[in-house]
Order: C-alpha cells, then sequence, then structure tokens
C-alpha cells in the first residue's frame, strides 16, 4: 500500500493552507456562538455568584459567600425541585417501559405509526399542550368529574403539586420512550429465547435478560427528563399556579424581579452542582449494578 | 434433517391431552393475556398523549366564553383572534425569530458538524463538551446568563456608542428584542443541528465520496452532488426542529426580550395565567395546524428526496430511531 492520504498527489504547501482555512471558515460561527453565549456567560454567573447586589439592581464586583450562605438558609425551593423531579423521572419511566417494550417487541406492523405517534406531540407546542391540562381538569370537565367520584365536590388537582406532576411526565413521556426503544428494538430476541428454555419465568427473563439491555436507554432517559424536570418554569406556573415555590420560580424572581443577580446566579450555580451530583450518583448507582459486565452504561 | 424434528413435535403433541399440553395450552393463553395488557396500557398512553391535544381544538370552536364548559359550536374566535393586532404581532414576532433562528443555527451547526471531520481527536472533544453542554444545561440557566452577559455587555457598549454619537436624542444602542432571543435561540439549535448532521455524517458511505475523488471531482462537487444529498435528511430535520423550537420558547425569550418584542409563546402564557379563553384556543389550534402542516411538508420534501436518489431518505422519525 503505497497510495498517499486522501488530499496527497495534491496536496502542496498552498492546499494545505487552504485546507486549513476551509477547516477554521466551517468551525469559526459555531466557535463564535459557544464562546460569547455559553463560555463566557457561564463565566459571568460564576463571577456574579460571589458579588453583591448593586443599589438599582444588577450587580457590584465583591468577594463574598454571603449569596451561597443565603441559599443554603433557604434550600427549600431545591427540596421541593428535587422531590418533583425525581418522582416525575420515576413515573414517566414507569409508563414509557411497558409501552417502549410493547413498540419493540409486539407492535407488529403498525409499529411505523405507532412511532410518528409519539413523534408529532414531540414536535407540537409544549407550552399548548400543557396549559390544555387546564381545559382537560377544568371543573365543568375532568376536574369536576374526580371530584365526584371522590365524593368531593371542592377537590381540585389544578394548582397541587399533583398537577405538576402530571404535567412533568406528559410532557417528558416522548424523551423517555425513545431512548427506551431504541435500546430494546437492538435487543437479540434470542436471549429471551434462550432464557425460557432453560426455564426461566417471565419476570426472571425480564429482571435478568431485559432491564439489563434497556439499562443504558434507562439511564439515558432518566438524565434526559431529570434534568429539564429540575429547571421547570412552565408547567409549575401554569397547572400548579406559580404555587409551589421551586427553583424555577426562585431564578425568575431574583433575575426578572428582585434582580438581585448575585444572589440568582448563587442559586443557578447550586442548581447544576446538585445535577452534576445526582446524575454522577445515578450513574455510578447503575455501573455498580454491572461491573460484571465489560461494558459501562454511559 | 427435519424429519425426526417434526415426528418429535408430533409425538408431544399425540401426548397432547396430558399434562403438559395443558401446560402449553395454559401458556399461549397467558400470553395472550399479557399482550392483551400491554395493548391497553398504549391505548391508554396514547389517549393521555392526544386527549389535551384534542380537547384544546375542540374548545377553539366553544361557544361559551368560558372556555372550559361546551355550550355549542361556532367559528367566530378564529375571526377574532386573526383581527387581533396583539396576536398579529406577536405572530409576526415568533415567525422572523424562528425563522432567522433555523436558518442561522441550520448553516452553523452543518458547517460545524463538516469542519469536525478535519480537525484532531483533541479539537473534537473539546467541541462534544461544550456541544453537549449547552444542551443539557437547564434552559433557565443558560437564558439567565444570556440574560447577564448581554445586559453587563450592553452596559459597557452603549456610554461607548452614545459618546461616539456625540450625545443627542437619536442615539443608536443596544438593547434587548429580536436580535438577543435569536442569539440566545441559536446557541442551543446549533448544538441540535450539529448532532443531527453528524450522526448522519458518521452512517454516511464513504465509498461513495472516494469514488467521486477518484473520478476526479473537485472537493466542491463532491460536497454537492454526495455529501450534500446524503446529509439532508439531517438537514431538513435540524431545521424544522429549530424551527418549532423557536417558535414554541417561552423560558429563553422571557428572560431576553425586549420591548415591542412579545412572541406568540409570551402572549399565550400571559393570556392562559389569567384564565384559558376560546380565543386563545383558537390561536393554540392555528399553531398546532401549522407546525403538524411543517411536519408534513417536512416528510414530503424527505420521501421526494429518497424517491429522487433511489435510497430511502429516513423520516421524521428516523431522527430519534436511529443512531
Amino acid at each position: 500500500m503505497t497510495s498517499a492520504p486522501a488530499t496527497g498527489p495534491r496536496a502542496s504547501e498552498g492546499g494545505r493552507a487552504r485546507s486549513a482555512l476551509l477547516t477554521g471558515a466551517l468551525l469559526l460561527p459555531a466557535s463564535i456562538w459557544y464562546f460569547a453565549l455559553l463560555v463566557v456567560p457561564m463565566a459571568f454567573v460564576v463571577v456574579f455568584s460571589f458579588g453583591q447586589k448593586a443599589k438599582n439592581g444588577g450587580y457590584t464586583p465583591a468577594f463574598s459567600l454571603d449569596n451561597y450562605g443565603q441559599v443554603l438558609k433557604g434550600a427549600d425551593p431545591f427540596i421541593e425541585s428535587l422531590k418533583l423531579a425525581s418522582a416525575g423521572t420515576l413515573l414517566t419511566l414507569l409508563v414509557a417501559l411497558p409501552l417502549a417494550y410493547f413498540l419493540a417487541t409486539r407492535a407488529g406492523r403498525h409499529k411505523g405509526l405507532f412511532i410518528l405517534l409519539l413523534v408529532i406531540p414531540f414536535w407540537t407546542s409544549f407550552l399548548i399542550r400543557t396549559y390544555s391540562w387546564l381545559i382537560v381538569l377544568g371543573k365543568g370537565n375532568l376536574g369536576g368529574f374526580i371530584g365526584g367520584l371522590l365524593g368531593n365536590p371542592d377537590f381540585r388537582l389544578l394548582g397541587t403539586p399533583g398537577a405538576i406532576l402530571l404535567g412533568l411526565v406528559y410532557g417528558y413521556l416522548p424523551l423517555m420512550i425513545f431512548p427506551l426503544y431504541v435500546t430494546l428494538e437492538r435487543m437479540d430476541r434470542s436471549l429471551i429465547e434462550a432464557s425460557k428454555d432453560l426455564g426461566a419465568g417471565r419476570w426472571a427473563t425480564f429482571r435478568q435478560i431485559t432491564l439489563p439491555v434497556a439499562l443504558p436507554g434507562l439511564v439515558t432517559g432518566s438524565i434526559l427528563v431529570f434534568i429539564p424536570m429540575m429547571g421547570e418554569y412552565v408547567i409549575p406556573q401554569i397547572l400548579g399556579y406559580g404555587r409551589t415555590f421551586l427553583i424555577g420560580n426562585a431564578l425568575v424572581l431574583d433575575f426578572l424581579e428582585a434582580r438581585n443577580w448575585p444572589l440568582g446566579s448563587a442559586k443557578a450555580v447550586i442548581l447544576i452542582a446538585i445535577m452534576l451530583v445526582t446524575i454522577s450518583v445515578y450513574v455510578w448507582f447503575v455501573n455498580r449494578g454491572r461491573q460484571a459486565r465489560e461494558v459501562s452504561v454511559l | 434433517m427435519s424429519a425426526p424434528a417434526v415426528s418429535a413435535t408430533g409425538a408431544s403433541v399425540a401426548a397432547g391431552r396430558t399434562r403438559r399440553g395443558r401446560a402449553l395450552v395454559a401458556a399461549e393463553r397467558m400470553n395472550g393475556l399479557i399482550d392483551g395488557l400491554f395493548r391497553t396500557q398504549a391505548a391508554l398512553v396514547y389517549t393521555f398523549l392526544y386527549l389535551p391535544i384534542v380537547i384544546v381544538v375542540v374548545f377553539a370552536f366553544n361557544a361559551n366564553r368560558l372556555a372550559t364548559i361546551w355550550t355549542g359550536f361556532t367559528t367566530d374566535w378564529f375571526g377574532i383572534a386573526l383581527h387581533d393586532g396583539v396576536v398579529i404581532k406577536s405572530l409576526g414576532n415568533s415567525a422572523v425569530i424562528a425563522f432567522s433562528n433555523a436558518i442561522l443555527a441550520t448553516a452553523f451547526g452543518t458547517m460545524a458538524a463538516l469542519g469536525l471531520q478535519r480537525v484532531s481527536k483533541r479539537t473534537r472533544q473539546g467541541y462534544d463538551v461544550l456541544t453537549y453542554i449547552s444542551i443539557i444545561v437547564p434552559e433557565i440557566v443558560i437564558a439567565l446568563a444570556t440574560l447577564v452577559f448581554f445586559a453587563s455587555t450592553f452596559d459597557v457598549v452603549n456610554p461607548v456608542l452614545a459618546s461616539l454619537q456625540g450625545g443627542g436624542k437619536n442615539v443608536f444602542k443596544l438593547g434587548f428584542g429580536q436580535f438577543t432571543i435569536v442569539a440566545a435561540h441559536v446557541l442551543f439549535n446549533t448544538s441540535l443541528v450539529l448532532l443531527l448532521v453528524r450522526a448522519r455524517l458518521s452512517g454516511m458511505d464513504r465509498t461513495l465520496v472516494e469514488a467521486s475523488q477518484d473520478l476526479f471531482a473537485t472537493p466542491w462537487r463532491t460536497f454537492r452532488q454526495i455529501t450534500f444529498p446524503q446529509l439532508l435528511p439531517a438537514i431538513v430535520a435540524g431545521f424544522l426542529l429549530s424551527f418549532t423550537f423557536s417558535f414554541d420558547d417561552y423560558v429563553i425569550t422571557n428572560f431576553v426580550t425586549g420591548p415591542g418584542s412579545t412572541t406568540l409563546p409570551i402572549y399565550i402564557f400571559g393570556q392562559v395565567k389569567r384564565g384559558v379563553s376560546p380565543e386563545t384556543n383558537a390561536v393554540a389550534t392555528m399553531v398546532l395546524a401549522f407546525t403538524v402542516g411543517m411536519l408534513l411538508v417536512g416528510q414530503a420534501v424527505l420521501a421526494w428526496q429518497g424517491r429522487r436518489t433511489g435510497r430511502s431518505g429516513g423520516s421524521m422519525a428516523s431522527i430519534v430511531t436511529d443512531r
């Protein structure tokens, strides 16, 4: 094999320089955006979190840990968000897993249609899909009906954490189903046959074959769903009437109303830290369970 | 080879009226039951996903002012919505923002995906980190970081601009508005397009590119006739996803919007906070129709492209199902 690399025969000094120039030009716009609108703003937030609030809002340079101290004293929104996001992730998983399994193994020839039907809500307006529950759960409709069933005419779901949870599951369900479906679809069906031939029951087969195979999809799905749920603002505002005070509310309040940027920045930094820790622990926990296997889930 | 096997099965069927046979029948019945359970669950999930959307559309035709109680059929609300200046203004803003964002993000993301093929592994990994961060960090954090960044920049730049223009009343200065919204949306969507196009690039048939080079096609021609058609499904999907994201975004827009650049989601959010009105439902119905229409157009483009090149062009669904 004496053949030169693809550009070999024609690669002169000028050609190489032109090639490098082209590479730079292709990467330039995205690089500018990543630098100016991601790296620099994030650095601003970290720096601001150590500063002080200016008299008429905004930021004055300083170095203090006061903001962090204040956040730790009023940690309720973080705890509330963690609780709701965890419950939401778990519920979404419980709803998504059977459906993904059904789509991957039992849906038959209408599988394409079933998947398209999942993609359509995923593409349509999140805001509209969220507020639609105001009508569905309204007093004249399902809300009154459930109240009647419970024998409690004053029953309200809207404005409670329950309504937020419902909205979270509803909004993020497709994001959980897709990765689960992709991993289950690639599952080697002969593994299940083998398990059955060896006399394993359904539950044993599920626990020892299906679940480990689906694990990477499960982890991806959980992370994809958990992160936006932690920072969710629209669903708690609309379906929870803004009564449950979550991180999203706290951040909007600090930045847009109180204009206390340093305090808000500290909250944002802590939010990211919480998410990094939660995800790391989760991935570590899942990987520990499959140490015998050669592959990690991420 | 198969004869003994058949006779073995025959033997087991012959012994079928025994305990084993009954066990098989029971297993069959159990299987049917479980299948039924899965189907029921699937039906429930699809109802769960579609019921609210259907309800919004139905209640857009409701004669009652109270959007949550059905009294009769009317199409008046669509007329009222279309004559509402605020609706039209915010619809226009949303369209301009979503379209500019989609164009920029598709161009930047596709360019970067192509560029990343030509750099060292280390550079690529560094880029990957930024791409994933921009997608994974919660929207609200990106939103507030962008706000802080723009506000601080304007605080520095505007006095300079003012002094350059020598004061006066009509000084040009930078401020929040369509520009800042587009800039913030483009960040997230560039990453999205980049990932979609790269996934397609990595699954691409390299031999065609090599064949084209061997036949002395110029790099540009190879790109135009070989690479680009293969990337088109990802590019179309990226464009449409970017458009819908931007058209639908509330959180980022709410942080970096300025006077006069109210978008449709901001308008809808404000309305809904005061209680759902049939007019809002009419606006929502039009938005839904538009989105689904766009999805179908995208699907049709891909199908047409697939027929033209004799290859299955992929579908809108394939962006989530193939990796």
